[in-house]
C-alpha cells in the first residue's frame, strides 16, 4: 500500500545496468563477470517491476519471474563451466585467456 | 557429293585438334602421333578425292559451294559461313591439306621425344583446319576468322617452348605485328562491306567499282596482307618466329600462313584491278623485300634464319607477281615454294636434330658424308630455291613472274633479276658452309624413315613440279594456267627468249660465285663482320628502329601510365577493404569482455538513433 | 514524501552495495555484497508493490543462486594469489574506458527516461501473487512453458559439464 514513483525505480534499475556492464567490462575474472551479468539481469527485472508497477500491471512481475529462469539457468551453466575450467588445470579464472581454445 | 564432302576436309583437323587439346596431354604418345598427321591425312584423302571429282566432273556454275549457316542477318548486311570450291581454293586446298600432312608425319619423328607433343599437334592441326576454313571460305568474314585462326596458331607455336623467353618474346612479337596488319584488314573489310552491304566474295567482286574508296579498301587490304607475308616493313617478325619448332617452321612460315596474303589477293583480284595505284604499290613492296631480304639472308649464320629471310624474299616475288596482274605467276610460285621451301625447313630440321639444336652454319660443315639422304634432298631444295634452269620447279614460276615484271618496268624486272642473283648465292652459301669442307661438329643418330619418306616426295616435286607451267621456248606446257584460267582468265603471253636466257644465266652465275667464296678450304670459315655486312645481318636496322621509334615510346609511355587515376581509384579500393579487413579482425579477439564492449557501444549508438 | 524517501533509500543502499561488489578483490566479499545489494532490491520491489516479486528475490536470488555462488568459490579456494592478481587486473587504465562506456549508456538512457512520457503522478496499488498468478497460467502459460524449457536446457547442460569433470578427474 506505498505510494512510490516508478520512476525513481526505473532510474535506480538504469544505474545499476551501467554499474553492471561496467563490472562485466573491466573485471578479467570470470566468476566476477557472471555476478555483473547477475546485476545487469536484476537491474533489468527491477526495470520490468518498476513498469509494472507504473501501469498496475502483473505482466512486469511475469517478466521478473522469467528473468530470474534466465539467471538461474545462466548461473547454473556458468559455474558448470567455472568449475570445469578449474579442473582442467586452469590456473586462474582469467577470461582474456579463452581465446587461446585450449580447452 | 562434292558438297558432302567439303566441310569433311576442314572438320577432320578439327575433330583432330579438339580431341588433341581435351586429352590435355593424357593421351598415349602413339596415339597423339596417329591422330595428328591422321586426322590431317584423312583431310588431305578428302581434297583428293574432291580434286579428282571436281577434274573429271566439273560443276556447271563453276563452283562447289556449300552453305552451312547464317551467320549474321543485320539490315544492310548479311554474312554467312559457306565454302566454295573454284580451281584456285582447290590449288590451295590442296597444297595446304597434303604438304601439311607430309610436314605433320615429319614433325610426327622430329618432335617424338617433345613432352609436349600432344599440345603441339592440337596446335598443328588447329592451324590446317583454320587455313583450309582460310582458303576455303566464300565469304571475307569466314576467310577473317581462318585468318585470326592461323594467326592464333602462329604465336602459340612460335612461343611452343615458352619456358625460355626469347621465345615467347618472339612469340608476341609475331602475334603483335601480324595484330597491326589484321586490324588493318578488318577496317578494310568493314569498308568494303558498307560499300556492298555483304562480304560474299562473289557479289563483291562483281559490284565493286573503281573509285578513291576502292582504293582505300585495297590498300587496306593489302596492308593486312603484308603484315601476315611479312614484307617490307612488317617484316621483322618472321626471322624471330624461327624459334618455334622446324615443322612450325616449314608448314605455317614457309609453306602455307605467309602465303595466306597472296591467297587473299588473288582471290580478290578483281577489286585489286579496279585500283592500278594498289597494284604498282604491291609490286615495288614485293621488289623491295626481294631485295631486303636476300641481302639478309646473305650474312645470316643460323641456317633457320637464312631459310626465313629467302622465304621473304620468295614472298616478295609473289608480291611482285600480283603487283603485275600475273594471278597464274603467283600462285604458281606459291605452290612450288611450298615444295622446296617445305623440303628446305625439313632438311635444316634434319640437321639441326642430328646436330643436337646446334642452328649456326659456322659450327656444322662437312655433313654431306654423314648425312647423304639429307644431303641430296637439301641440295634438291636449294636447287628449287636458286631456281637453276630446267632441274627445277622454282626456275620455272620464278621465270613467269620475271617476264611479267619485264612487261610493267624494266626496272622492276631488273630489281627481281638482283634479287634471284642473290638467292643462288646465299643458298649456295648455306649449302657449301653446311655441306662441304671439314666438319666441324659431329653428326649423331639416324633420319628416320617418317622423316624421309616426306623429304624424299617434296625432293621430286621440288625437282619436277615446275613440269606443270613452262615457257613456250621449253615446251609450252600451260597445265597450271589452264586449270586456273576459269578464275583468273587467260595467261597474257609475254617474255621473250633473251629474257628467259638472261634468267636462266644469272642463277648459274651466283652459285658459281658461291662457290669461289664459299668453296671448301682448309681455314675454318668465319662470319664477316663489316659494318655493313652487321646491319644487313641485323635486318637492316629494322628492328632497332621499330624499337625506338614504336616499342621503347610505348613502353615509357606504358610506365609513365603505370599510376594513372582509374588505377588509383581500383587501388584505393584495395585498400580500403584491407584495411577495414584490418579493423574488422582486429575487432575478432575472441575476448569475452571485447565483445561485450562492442555490444554496449552497439547499444549505445542504437538507442542515439532511437531518441 | 516518505514514501519516495524510502525507494531512494533503497535504491542508494543498492547502488552503493553494487558498486562495492563490481570492486572487490575477494570473490566472498563481492558475493556479500552482492546480497546486501538483492535484499535493497527486495525492499525496493516491495515499495513499488510487487511483494511477491520481492519474496522471490529473495529467496531464489539472495538465497539460491547466491548460495550456488559462494560454493563454487569454495570449491575452487581462489586463495591470497589470486587476490594480488585481481588487485594488478583492477587499475585505473583498465577502467577507464568500460567506465566511460558505461557512463555513455548511463547517459543515454536516462536521457531517454527523462523524454518519455511513463514519469507521471505516483498512484502505486499493489499488485499481489493473486494477479499475478492468474496471468502466468493465463495469457503468460507460454511463456511459463517456456522458461520450464530453459531451465530443462540448463539442467542438462550444467549436468553434461559436470559429469564430464567428474569422469576427467
Amino acid at each position: 500500500m506505498s505510494a512510490a514513483d516508478p520512476s525513481a525505480g526505473l532510474y535506480v534499475a538504469v544505474i545499476l545496468f551501467a554499474l553492471g556492464l561496467t563490472g562485466v567490462l573491466v573485471r578479467r575474472n570470470l566468476l566476477f563477470m557472471l555476478v555483473s551479468v547477475e546485476i545487469m539481469l536484476n537491474a533489468a527485472a527491477l526495470a520490468f517491476v518498476s513498469a509494472g508497477a507504473r501501469f498496475h500491471d502483473p505482466s512486469g512481475q511475469v517478466m521478473f519471474i522469467m528473468i530470474i529462469t534466465f539467471a538461474a539457468a545462466e548461473a547454473a551453466v556458468g559455474l558448470a563451466i567455472i568449475l570445469r575450467m578449474h579442473a582442467a588445470g586452469r590456473p586462474t579464472l582469467d577470461a582474456d585467456s579463452g581465446n587461446r581454445l585450449g580447452g | 557429293m562434292g558438297g558432302m564432302l567439303l566441310p569433311m576436309v576442314i572438320a577432320f583437323p578439327l575433330a583432330g585438334s579438339i580431341i588433341l587439346l581435351l586429352s590435355a596431354g593424357e593421351m598415349p604418345r602413339r596415339a597423339t602421333q596417329l591422330i595428328g598427321p591422321g586426322s590431317v591425312g584423312l583431310s588431305a584423302l578428302c581434297a583428293l578425292f574432291l580434286a579428282s571429282s571436281f577434274l573429271s566432273d566439273p560443276p556447271v556454275s563453276g563452283s562447289f559451294h556449300v552453305v552451312l549457316w547464317h551467320w549474321l542477318t543485320l539490315p544492310g548486311f548479311a554474312a554467312q559461313i559457306a565454302l566454295s570450291l573454284d580451281q584456285l581454293s582447290l590449288v590451295m586446298m590442296l597444297v595446304v591439306s597434303c604438304i601439311g600432312f607430309l610436314i605433320l608425319v615429319y614433325a610426327a619423328a622430329y618432335m617424338d621425344d617433345d613432352a609436349d607433343i600432344c599440345r603441339f599437334f592440337a596446335y598443328m592441326t588447329l592451324f590446317v583446319a583454320s587455313m583450309l576454313l582460310l582458303v576455303l571460305a566464300s565469304d571475307l568474314l569466314a576467310l577473317y576468322v581462318g585468318w585470326e585462326g592461323v594467326g592464333l596458331c602462329s604465336y602459340l607455336l612460335v612461343g611452343f617452348w615458352y619456358g625460355e623467353l626469347n621465345n615467347a618474346l618472339a612469340a608476341r612479337k609475331a602475334f603483335v605485328v601480324t595484330r597491326i596488319g589484321d586490324a588493318l584488314l578488318f577496317v578494310g573489310l568493314t569498308l568494303i562491306a558498307t560499300d556492298v552491304g555483304t562480304l560474299d566474295i562473289p557479289t563483291v567482286l562483281h559490284t565493286i567499282h573503281a573509285g578513291p574508296q576502292t582504293t582505300l579498301g585495297c590498300l587496306l587490304l593489302l596492308g593486312g596482307a603484308m603484315a601476315k607475308s611479312a614484307q617490307v616493313p612488317f617484316q621483322t617478325w618472321l626471322p624471330d618466329a624461327m624459334a618455334g619448332p622446324t615443322p612450325v617452321s616449314a608448314l605455317i612460315h614457309a609453306a602455307t600462313m605467309v602465303t595466306a596474303g597472296v591467297y587473299m589477293i588473288a582471290r580478290l583480284h578483281d577489286l585489286f584491278l579496279a585500283s592500278p595505284f594498289t597494284m604498282v604499290a604491291c609490286a615495288i613492296v614485293g621488289t623491295v623485300t626481294l631485295l631486303l631480304a636476300a641481302g639478309s639472308a646473305l650474312t645470316q649464320t643460323d641456317i633457320k634464319r637464312v631459310l626465313a629471310y629467302s622465304t621473304m624474299s620468295q614472298l616478295g616475288y609473289m608480291y611482285l607477281a600480283l603487283g603485275c596482274g600475273s594471278w597464274q605467276g603467283a600462285i604458281f610460285h606459291l605452290v612450288t615454294h611450298a615444295f622446296f621451301k617445305a623440303l628446305l625447313f625439313m632438311g635444316a630440321g634434319a640437321v639441326i636434330l642430328r646436330m643436337h639444336h646446334e642452328q649456326d652454319m659456322f659450327r656444322m660443315g662437312g655433313l654431306k658424308a654423314d648425312m647423304p639422304g639429307v644431303f641430296y634432298a637439301f641440295l634438291a631444295g636449294s636447287v628449287a630455291l636458286a631456281g637453276l634452269p630446267l632441274i627445277s620447279a622454282g626456275y620455272f614460276s620464278k621465270e613467269l613472274i620475271l617476264s611479267n615484271a619485264w612487261n610493267l618496268s624494266p626496272l622492276l624486272w631488273f630489281g627481281a633479276l638482283s634479287g634471284a642473283f642473290m638467292t643462288a648465292l646465299y643458298t649456295f652459301r648455306c649449302v657449301f658452309l653446311t655441306f662441304f669442307g671439314t666438319a666441324r661438329g659431329h653428326a649423331h643418330g639416324h633420319t628416320g624413315l617418317a622423316m624421309a619418306i616426306p623429304m624424299s616426295i617434296l625432293a621430286v616435286l621440288a625437282i619436277f613440279g615446275g613440269y606443270m607451267q613452262t615457257p613456250a621456248e621449253i615446251g609450252g606446257i600451260n597445265m597450271f594456267a589452264n586449270l586456273l584460267s576459269p578464275v583468273f582468265g587467260p595467261m597474257r603471253e609475254v617474255g621473250g627468249t633473251g629474257l628467259l636466257l638472261i634468267g636462266s644465266l644469272v642463277p648459274i652465275i651466283g652459285v658459281a660465285l658461291a662457290w669461289t667464296i664459299w668453296k671448301p678450304r682448309d681455314a675454318v670459315p668465319a662470319p664477316a663482320n663489316h659494318p655493313v655486312q652487321q646491319v644487313m645481318r641485323a635486318n637492316w636496322g629494322f628492328d632497332a628502329i621499330y624499337n625506338w621509334l614504336l616499342v621503347h615510346p610505348y613502353f615509357t609511355l606504358g610506365a609513365l601510365n603505370r599510376r594513372d587515376g582509374l588505377d588509383r581509384i581500383s587501388d584505393g579500393i584495395t585498400w580500403v577493404m584491407h584495411g577495414g579487413s584490418q579493423v574488422l579482425a582486429r575487432m575478432q579477439s575472441g575476448q569475452v569482455r571485447r565483445y561485450a564492449g562492442w555490444i554496449a557501444a552497439g547499444t549505445v549508438i542504437a538507442l542515439c538513433l532511437a531518441i | 514524501m516518505s514514501v519516495d524517501f524510502s525507494v531512494g533509500l533503497y535504491g542508494l543502499i543498492a547502488i552503493a552495495a553494487t558498486a562495492m561488489v563490481i570492486t572487490r578483490a575477494r570473490p566472498v566479499h563481492a558475493l556479500l555484497y552482492m546480497v546486501v545489494a538483492l535484499l535493497a532490491l527486495a525492499c525496493l520491489f516491495d515499495s513499488l508493490g510487487a511483494p511477491f516479486a520481492a519474496m522471490l528475490d529473495v529467496i531464489v536470488y539472495a538465497g539460491a543462486i547466491m548460495v550456488l555462488f559462494v560454493f563454487v568459490v569454495m570449491m575452487i579456494n581462489l586463495g591470497q594469489p589470486d587476490e594480488t592478481r585481481e588487485r594488478s587486473w583492477i587499475t585505473p587504465s583498465n577502467w577507464f574506458g568500460p567506465s566511460v562506456l558505461a557512463a555513455l549508456l548511463l547517459t543515454t538512457l536516462i536521457f531517454a527516461l527523462g523524454h518519455g512520457d511513463a514519469a507521471t503522478g505516483p498512484n502505486i496499488t499493489e499488485v499481489g501473487p493473486t494477479a499475478v498468478g492468474m496471468s502466468l497460467f493465463g495469457p503468460y502459460m507460454l511463456t511459463v512453458e517456456l522458461a520450464s524449457f530453459l531451465l530443462l536446457a540448463g539442467l542438462v547442460s550444467a549436468f553434461h559439464i559436470g559429469r564430464a569433470l567428474g569422469e576427467k578427474r
